[in-house]
């Protein structure tokens, strides 16, 4: 696979326009995530209205792998149910998880093939060190969705 | 050219091709590849005289007991040391780093004493320091550094007063590659009775170095990143400075005598090697030396100084590209950071990998410098013996694929 693979145009743009950078006024639930290792960054903020997404940010800063993902993340889960996002937290990793299948080719059954813009990611799986990047606005985000459940 | 591009041959790691492409292997500063001189030395000495030290009173630990020491004596003329006692081994730069700081400084730092380090540190010279002085209520204190990246030496002589009682300092830094002028530095901390610790991870494997004139208390360094194994280093000492400093980790080799409650110490350097030491590895690390000895220490610094001056040319060319550190080769070592516009260099690893090209990205172990800098993380290229110019000509193609992947320019 090459190099434009894993760099779609639609990861730079993301990358250099992300979506929902601006910190929210009133935030339900806060998360920060840090890859220690490469030191990379993801704050996830939610808003939830009717136990549905309302407002998002995702405010960080690193490669364009993680800043990227985290982008995309914000347009997919707003106006989702809590329970949607979930669900989809779960797709994204199983589309991320090298071990899950041996073939590596962009299939349109994967689990990962409904995800729209998102699926654009599945050629960081040929760079296993980059997935954590790939992962670390989902990971962040579960932690923001835990908080809601505490609370 | 300096002439050392026949020294390539003697590194396995380096014939192999990844992805159909050659090793341009520029991360030397992160670890440098081993000689077949230095794995043949570690596997022939298992295979003949392997035993442990300083235990037995047969033949075979005798000879280790010998070879041991040996590499200790190899080691300590390689610095130019007038006596091995003056050189204990140790895991590697960061944990002779912890011994001086916990065995010297826990022992005799006091509330109101200022530890002075500077802002290119390598964490290994800066966490010990805070533990401490979170101990013994020593402060920690930082010299800044120029705008054209090099230590500012007014600022060092301003902060120097009666209660600095440790200068810190790297003898390269890993991040800009700035080399600071040790003697003289040496001379300041003299003068206010400090104690002078020279970190010398990056500056003993590229540039020659002699103890005896360097001014320095304590000399650090790692036998990994001077094509020596990994699980061994070196600390270098003043003897005075040696018979002052507690040991840091106690147990077996390390005592003269032990009482059920008390115990008295071994003679320095061994009251520092506490357990069984890594004996194969002080084998491998004196071959290395051997092998560095045998290139001369001026050819080295000689052959990273034109492979420098020749990355750093290459690079200004290159739009958009930005590099972190001296543009004097005169003061600064083989290794270049930089950037590339807004291109994170995590990404810049991944397209520069896929090219055969190994440099690292990240905060370099130097999170405090990074924020001087006012970037999260920087590329950065490293040479050693084995690099070549073809190896630069390669990093600069694969940041040309870099930018165009990226639509920079
Ligand atoms: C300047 C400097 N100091 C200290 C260290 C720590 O060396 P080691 O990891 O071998 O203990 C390094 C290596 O990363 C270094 O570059």
């Amino acid at each position: 696979m090459s190099l434009e693979e894993l760099y779609r145009e639609v990861i730079l743009d993301h990358y250099r326009n992300p979506r929902h950078r601006k910190p929210l006024d009133r935030a339900d639930a806060h998360a920060e995530g840090v890859n220690p290792l490469c030191g990379d960054e993801v704050t996830v903020e939610l808003a939830v209205t009717d136990g549905r997404i309302s407002d998002v940010a995702a405010i960080g800063q690193g490669c364009s792998i993680s800043q990227s993902s985290a982008s995309m993340m914000t347009d997919a889960i707003l106006g989702k149910t809590v329970e949607e996002v979930r669900d989809l937290i779960q797709r994204f990793k199983a589309m991320m998880d090298i071990d899950h299948e041996a073939d590596l080719g962009l299939d349109p059954d994967r689990p990962g093939a409904v995800l729209g813009d998102l699926e654009a990611l599945q050629g960081v799986r040929r760079y296993p060190v980059r997935i954590k990047c790939a992962n670390l606005p989902w990971t962040t985000l579960a932690q923001a969705l835990d908080q809601l459940s505490a609370s | 050219m300096s002439g050392l591009e026949h020294l390539r041959a003697d590194f396995p790691v380096l014939q192999r091709e990844i992805g159909g492409k050659p090793v341009h292997f520029l991360d030397s500063a992160a670890s440098s590849q081993k000689p077949t001189s230095v794995l043949e030395a570690m596997d022939d000495f298992y295979r003949c005289c392997y035993a442990n030290v300083h235990r037995g009173a047969y033949a075979l630990s005798v000879e280790s007991t010998e070879r041991y020491e040996a590499a200790r004596s190899r080691v300590a003329s390689f610095i130019n040391a007038s006596d091995p006692t003056q050189v204990a081994f140790a895991r590697g730069a960061t944990s002779a780093l912890n011994l001086i700081a916990h065995g010297w400084g826990g022992e005799h730092l006091r509330p109101g004493d200022r530890v002075l380090l500077t802002e290119m540190e390598h964490h290994a010279n800066l966490v010990p320091w805070q533990m401490v002085a979170a101990r013994t209520g020593a402060r920690l204190d930082f010299v800044p550094l120029t705008d054209d990246y090099r230590l500012d030496l007014e600022a060092l002589e301003q902060k120097l007063d009666d209660d600095v009682a440790v200068v810190g300092v790297t003898g390269m830094s890993n991040v800009l590659g700035t080399i600071p002028p040790i003697p003289r530095i040496a001379e300041a901390a003299r003068t206010v009775g400090a104690l002078l610790v020279v970190d010398g991870a990056q500056l003993v494997p590229h540039q020659p170095v002699d103890v005896q004139t360097l001014g320095a208390d304590f000399l650090v360094f790692s036998a990994h990143k001077m094509l020596g194994p990994t699980g061994i280093g070196a600390l270098w000492g003043r003897p005075e400075r040696l018979e002052e400093m507690e040991p840091y980790e106690g147990g077996g080799e390390m005592i003269a005598d032990v009482q059920l409650h008390t115990s008295t110490w071994a003679a320095i350097p061994h009251r520092f090697e506490a357990g069984t030491p890594p004996i194969a590895e002080a084998v491998g690390f004196a071959a290395a030396v051997d092998y560095l000895d045998k290139v001369g220490m001026d050819q080295v610094a000689a052959h990273d100084a034109d492979l420098t001056a020749y990355a750093l040319q290459l690079l200004a060319e290159i739009p958009h590209v930005t590099v972190y550190g001296p543009a004097d080769v005169d003061a600064r070592g083989g290794v270049i950071s930089f950037t590339m516009a807004d291109v994170h260099p995590h990404d810049l690893a991944t397209i520069l990998d896929q090219q055969g090209v190994s440099v690292r990205a990240g905060h370099h172990c130097a999170k405090p410098l990074m924020r001087r800098l006012c970037v999260p993380a920087t590329a950065r290229a490293s040479f050693y013996v084995y690099n070549t110019r073809t190896d630069v000509d390669a990093l600069v193609e694969a940041l040309g694929v870099a930018s165009r992947i990226f639509g920079v320019g």
